[in-house]
């Protein structure tokens, strides 16, 4: 008899209207590490949040079970005591506080009135001892990158405890070294008998460490297998219920004139104007052409992409063209006007305003154009609105909704949406994909070949290779701050890029 | 997600007379209607024509501060200073004209340009030099307060011109009273007719015919109400006029102009805004004259109704318009609010005010009453929120 660690029977979870999970059974063995794929808005985090106690228990219907037992959470501190730990895609830390204080937030080891500092900081080494972190407790989490915190929320899971660890999208932010790292941890996490559901977009991921793979579709579970049956074709299918033939729809673009040209483009850093953080950059971007940006994370992608929009509050030197016309970019109001855009890599931070409408977001960098004196046509947003949802496939009721509630892939296309009303030549995306699902994925790859058509410009940033091969026409390499390499699409292979940014071995 | 949606729809469907009226602002109206009956009962006095036409004439200033507040707080900043600012604006406008002897339209004019020149200086230092809105506010309200008593030496300036007192005592005559209801009710029809036509055409949801008429007419007897009443006693009082005058005009600034929008976008994602090419200095700048400006009209108001200007002039008048735009569903958090929402916070301030005092309770009632109905609507709107959610 196989025994299972959890098992959730005929979940139903209805909310107004609709059915976000519908008779959802999973059931995961114990020390197993089992992925949850499937599309955003097919009910993932609806389910791990029935499981966490974040919809306590009445609020669905069906039954959960922890090694056998029936439990009804009323409360995430329920789901905490019976081991249940989820490490959300936005990391719950208090920046401001040590790694010690961290882990044992809200339950300090006492002694007297005080905190017991001492039992407190030898506790929470043991704890990072276990997931591999080789820094004091004493250290400020601002201290660490993500990937090291998201360890840290690892370590304060476990030391709750935690025989079931739920991991939302934990590599959304992390570089490939982080990952491998993350991934040695749940290996040796599995050894010691903890259960983890892993829930990620990636999935070669996803095949490199899972046991078992659950997929869900529109609510519903399609099906529980072994990883080794599967292949990523075949979860892709099972997941958006079609097969893809080609996940990046490569189409023939001829180059025009070149738009955009850097040479010897400096940028310094905002706090040490006197460090200089990109150096040197000497790039070309022509009309109808896709060029990808690989690089590790950290060595300046962002910065540049934000530097050339604009958006960069720090020193800038060296040449930067449109068109062949020298040109001063210092304010994203510029960049605008001089027809750049830039999709940044954090929509929810910096690029929409959540609780307004997808009109209101859609509009935004437009506004003045839009505007008849002093006066925004309402008609013509309106139209332009309309126009972009049906474009770019954004599913919602009405243009009237509130972008916080869309998916993040229909969050995506609001902000390109917002992009393209402002007419670009040049269109910067920075990690496009990121955190959505295949399918609005495919939609997005599809935009770019269509804008590339039509004669825009796209400077695409992006930590995943595939992407980058899959897309670019031409691919630059970034390397601390510096270009380390150009290829050819035809060309470029993973390792050649790797190999470029890492400084090669 | 679908269902996030479709709840959300719910919640937002909106009273579209007036701009996007929230659930807690029909609350509000509701809390209003309560607070009314409440002192209803409790007095003869509270529902006659006399003094509802003193309530809506004291809730004025009140309402013009918080009006101009809609905008600071919104785009995430506050305005601890409009009080002394109406203090030392009324005070120049006093001296201008006792002192100096200056023609009434002079006076209006040098004192609009006094307040919208200290709310220069002060969004100057928030905008441009990252100050944050807290501090320099507080300090200005020192400040101008201390500004105000130098230039009084402490005494109390008066009387003003006749032509200035008319401002805030005087009525507008019965014909011209009912003339401006009857233009406002067709006005509104007009709108909402056209607004609803709009939306079907592009498809948005729109509530029936019936409950559209329902609303209008709704309205329209209230507008009909109010002038009657107004009439009743000595017509509509010119302070309201100018109340709700420029309540139109800002909102109408708030949700139709680019610089409305951009306010609402830094309020609600400040980084987003100036990604997206929103010039965050010179909006935020612009908020804060827009308040000077507006305590200096609230100073005009109340040195004509007091017909002085006296050293203590406009204190404590930042707590109430902060009051009336968070209890009008304004959030501090930033990002939303509205212009209505606020008027109607500050009718229930005045309300609350006027009600007490009628029935003779001690003053310092009126301060803990006042101050536990702020936490009170506040809490509410935060425990029906998260039942929604």
């Amino acid at each position: 008899m196989d025994s299972y660690a959890l098992e959730m029977e005929e979940i139903t979870k209805e909310f107004p209207g609709v059915k976000a999970l519908n008779r959802v059974s999973f059931q995961v063995k114990k020390g197993e590490i089992h992925a949850l794929c499937g599309e955003n808005g097919a009910g993932k985090s609806t389910l791990m949040k029935v499981l966490s106690g974040l919809y306590p228990a009445g609020t669905y219907e069906g039954t959960i079970k922890v090694n056998g037992e029936i439990k009804r959470f009323t409360g995430i501190k329920d789901a905490e005591e019976a081991g249940i730990a989820i490490i959300y895609q936005e990391l719950a830390l208090v920046k401001q506080l040590t790694i010690g204080e961290n882990i044992f937030l809200g339950r300090e080891p006492r002694k007297g009135l005080g905190i017991d500092w001492d039992t407190l900081h030898f506790e929470a080494k043991k704890w990072l001892e276990q997931v591999g972190l080789p820094f004091s407790p004493e250290t400020r989490i601002d201290a660490l990158g993500i990937g090291q915190q998201q360890l840290v929320e690892i370590a304060k899971a476990l030391s709750k405890n935690a025989q079931i660890l739920i991991l939302d999208e934990p590599t959304a932010a992390l570089t490939e070294s982080e990952v491998a790292t993350l991934m040695n941890i749940l290996h040796e996490l599995r050894r010691r008998g903890v259960t983890c559901i892993y829930i990620s977009h990636k999935l070669n991921e996803v095949f490199a460490i899972a046991d078992s793979i659950t997929v869900l579709r529109d609510g519903q579970s399609i099906g529980t297998r072994p990883a080794a049956e599967l292949d990523e074709a075949s979860v892709i299918s099972l997941m958006v219920g079609r097969t893809l033939t080609d996940l990046f729809p490569r189409q023939q673009h001829t180059p025009g004139e070149v738009v955009l040209e850097l040479n010897d483009f400096c940028v310094y850093d905002r706090e040490q104007p006197s460090k200089r953080i990109l150096h040197n950059i000497h790039l070309q971007l022509r009309k109808g052409e896709i060029v990808g940006i690989a690089g590790l994370m950290g060595a300046g992608r962002t910065e540049l992409a934000t530097a050339i929009f604009g958006g960069y509050p720090g020193k800038i030197t060296g040449d930067m063209r449109l068109n062949g016309k020298p040109v001063r970019i210092t304010t994203p109001m510029e960049g605008i006007r001089n027809g750049i855009a830039l999709v940044s890599e954090d929509r929810k931070r910096y690029g929409l305003v959540l609780e307004q409408s997808i009109k209101n977001n859609i509009s935004l960098a437009s506004l003045s154009r839009l505007s008849k004196g002093l006066v925004v046509d309402e008609n013509e947003e309106i139209r332009q609105s309309n126009h972009y949802v049906k474009e770019l496939m954004i599913k919602t009721p009405s243009i009237e909704t509130a972008v916080g509630t869309l998916s993040g892939g229909n969050q995506q296309k609001v902000v390109i949406g917002k992009w393209l009303l402002a007419q670009p030549q040049v269109l910067i995306l920075d990690e496009p994909t990121r955190g959505i699902d295949v399918g609005a994925k495919y939609e997005i790859y599809n935009l770019m070949n269509r804008l590339v058509e039509q004669g825009m410009a796209i400077l695409m940033i992006s930590s995943e290779l595939p992407e980058v091969l899959g897309m670019s026409d031409r691919i630059y390499v970034m390397r601390e701050g510096a270009l380390a390499a150009e290829f050819d699409w035809r060309e470029a292979t993973q390792e050649k890029i790797m190999q470029a940014a890492t400084g090669g071995r | 997600m679908k269902a996030e949606v479709t709840s959300e729809k719910i919640i937002r469907r909106k009273w579209q007379l007036f701009g996007n009226l929230n659930v807690r602002t029909y609350t509000m109206i509701f809390a209003l209607l309560a607070i009314w009956i409440f002192f209803s009962l409790l007095t003869d006095t509270f529902l006659t024509p006399r003094n509802l036409s003193n309530l809506f004439i004291q809730m004025s200033v009140t309402a013009i501060l918080a009006i101009g507040m809609v905008l600071i707080i919104v785009a995430g900043h506050i305005d601890l200073s409009v009080g002394s600012i109406v203090g030392v604006t009324g005070g120049v406008a006093a001296i201008l004209q006792v002192w100096y002897g200056m023609d009434t339209v002079p006076v209006l004019i040098l004192t609009l340009a006094l307040g919208a020149l200290i709310g220069l200086l002060q969004g100057w230092i928030v905008a441009y030099h990252a100050v944050p809105a807290f501090i320099v506010t507080l300090g200005g309200m020192m400040v101008f307060r201390g500004i105000l008593m130098g230039i009084t030496k402490g005494t109390t300036v008066a009387p003003m011109e006749e032509s200035f007192k008319l401002i805030g005592n005087a009525y507008l005559p019965f014909a011209v009273g009912y003339g401006l209801a009857a233009l406002a009710i067709v006005w509104m029809i007009v709108t909402a007719l056209r607004r609803r036509k709009a939306r079907i055409q592009y498809g948005f949801t729109v509530p029936s015919m019936a409950a559209e008429a329902g609303k209008l007419a709704l309205f329209a007897v209230l507008i009909g109400l109010f002038s009657f009443v107004m009439n009743y006693y000595k017509g509509i009082p010119f302070p309201i006029l100018i109340v709700v005058l420029l309540g139109l005009l800002f909102t109408f600034i708030a949700n139709k102009t680019p610089f409305g929008r951009s306010i609402y976008a830094i309020g609600g994602n400040s980084e987003a805004a100036r990604l997206s090419g929103i010039n965050i200095r010179r909006n935020t700048l612009m908020i804060f004259v827009l308040s000077g400006l507006m305590s200096a009209v609230a100073a005009i108001v109340l040195t004509s109704r007091l017909d002085s200007a006296t050293i203590s002039a406009g204190q404590n008048y930042e707590l109430d318009a902060i009051a009336a735009c968070v209890i009008g569903g304004t959030s501090l958090m930033g990002g939303s609010g509205t212009i209505f929402g606020a008027i109607i916070g500050a009718l229930v301030m005045a309300s609350l005010d006027n009600g007490m005092s009628l029935m003779n309770l001690d003053s310092f009632w009126q301060y803990i009453v006042k101050g536990s109905i702020l936490v009170l609507a506040v809490w509410v709107d935060i425990r029906s929120r998260q039942r929604r959610a």
